[in-house]
């Protein structure tokens, strides 16, 4: 089943906020071999005028993957994990995340588009704080390959 | 914080990075992508890649590294890619990351960053572009 072309505007409902935690940061930076030490140390974070430790700029794949799940488990879009190859990704942020945010992701089907059989779906998820207030955009173009003939 | 000052256009920061198998299952546990193409050899073929392919949102992560060293991870408020060639990590001897950035332009209080990042000699990404903020 190709994507479904009636999903460009769909939107999906909040993910349930998302605490970010301290170690989660840590580990993440890690992962992502970030040393600068606002992402490590509490005290260097602090100094610097945050809460707590801020996490890398690509963090907010964590919530943003939340969001794609929606999508994925929507039967009606017809879009197959196995299926997906990553197209392009991109972060606009308002603000660092912080540890202790908790965060909600939203996620829009901003297009969908045939591509030489392949469908190009392009999606974005405005992540907001507990405040309701902008924290960061994260815009992604999802390749959806066509099912061999 | 003070402001970034000083930076003229076409200044470079260089830097290699190192990717193994284990950084592989390291993002996965750390970022809940858990897509098998990222660790198994056989899944891997099963769907007609040439092997286990680091996860582009690993390869875009290490990637930005150079500059948050350089301007700070708070200063970042625009970071985009385009996946353009995947980076197969070799169980043995992993994958080498090789990252150019170089000061694109300065605009009013901020900086484009233009990361060039290689693999092999091939290009990994394009349009790999960071808008940080140098005022205030």
């Amino acid at each position: 089943m190709p994507v479904n072309p009636e999903i460009q505007g769909r939107q999906y409902p909040p993910t349930p906020p998302y605490l970010v935690g301290r170690e989660k940061v840590r580990e993440f930076a890690r992962a992502v071999q970030a040393e600068h030490p606002l992402h490590h140390d509490v005290d260097a974070a602090r100094a610097a005028g945050h809460a707590d430790v801020i996490a890398p700029p690509t963090f907010p794949i964590v919530i943003q993957q939340l969001t794609w799940n929606q999508l994925l488990d929507d039967p009606a879009a017809g879009i197959v994990l196995e299926r997906i190859v990553h197209g392009d990704q991109r972060f606009t942020a308002t603000r660092a995340i912080v540890a202790g945010d908790e965060l909600t992701g939203q996620l829009t089907v901003t297009r969908v588009r045939s591509l030489g059989g392949n469908d190009m779906v392009t999606c974005e998820t405005r992540v907001t704080d507990a405040a309701g207030e902008h924290v960061v955009t994260a815009t992604s173009s999802l390749v959806v390959a066509g099912e061999p003939a | 914080m003070s402001a970034l000052i000083g930076l003229e256009v076409g200044q470079v920061v260089e830097r290699d990075i190192a990717l193994s198998r284990e950084s592989l299952v390291r993002y996965a546990g750390a970022s809940g992508d858990f897509n098998p193409i990222h660790y198994r050899d056989d899944v891997a073929a099963s769907v007609g890649l040439p092997g286990v392919l680091a996860h582009g949102m690993l390869t875009m992560g290490v990637a930005v590294q150079p500059v948050v060293d350089w301007a700070g991870p708070e200063r970042v408020l625009d970071y985009q890619v385009r996946f353009t060639r995947p980076v197969v990590v070799d169980p043995e001897t992993g994958a080498a990351l090789h990252v150019v950035a170089k000061v694109g332009q300065l605009g009013e209080g901020t900086a484009r960053i233009d990361l060039t990042v290689t693999s092999a000699e091939q290009t990994v990404l394009g349009k790999a572009q960071v808008v940080v903020k140098t005022d205030g």
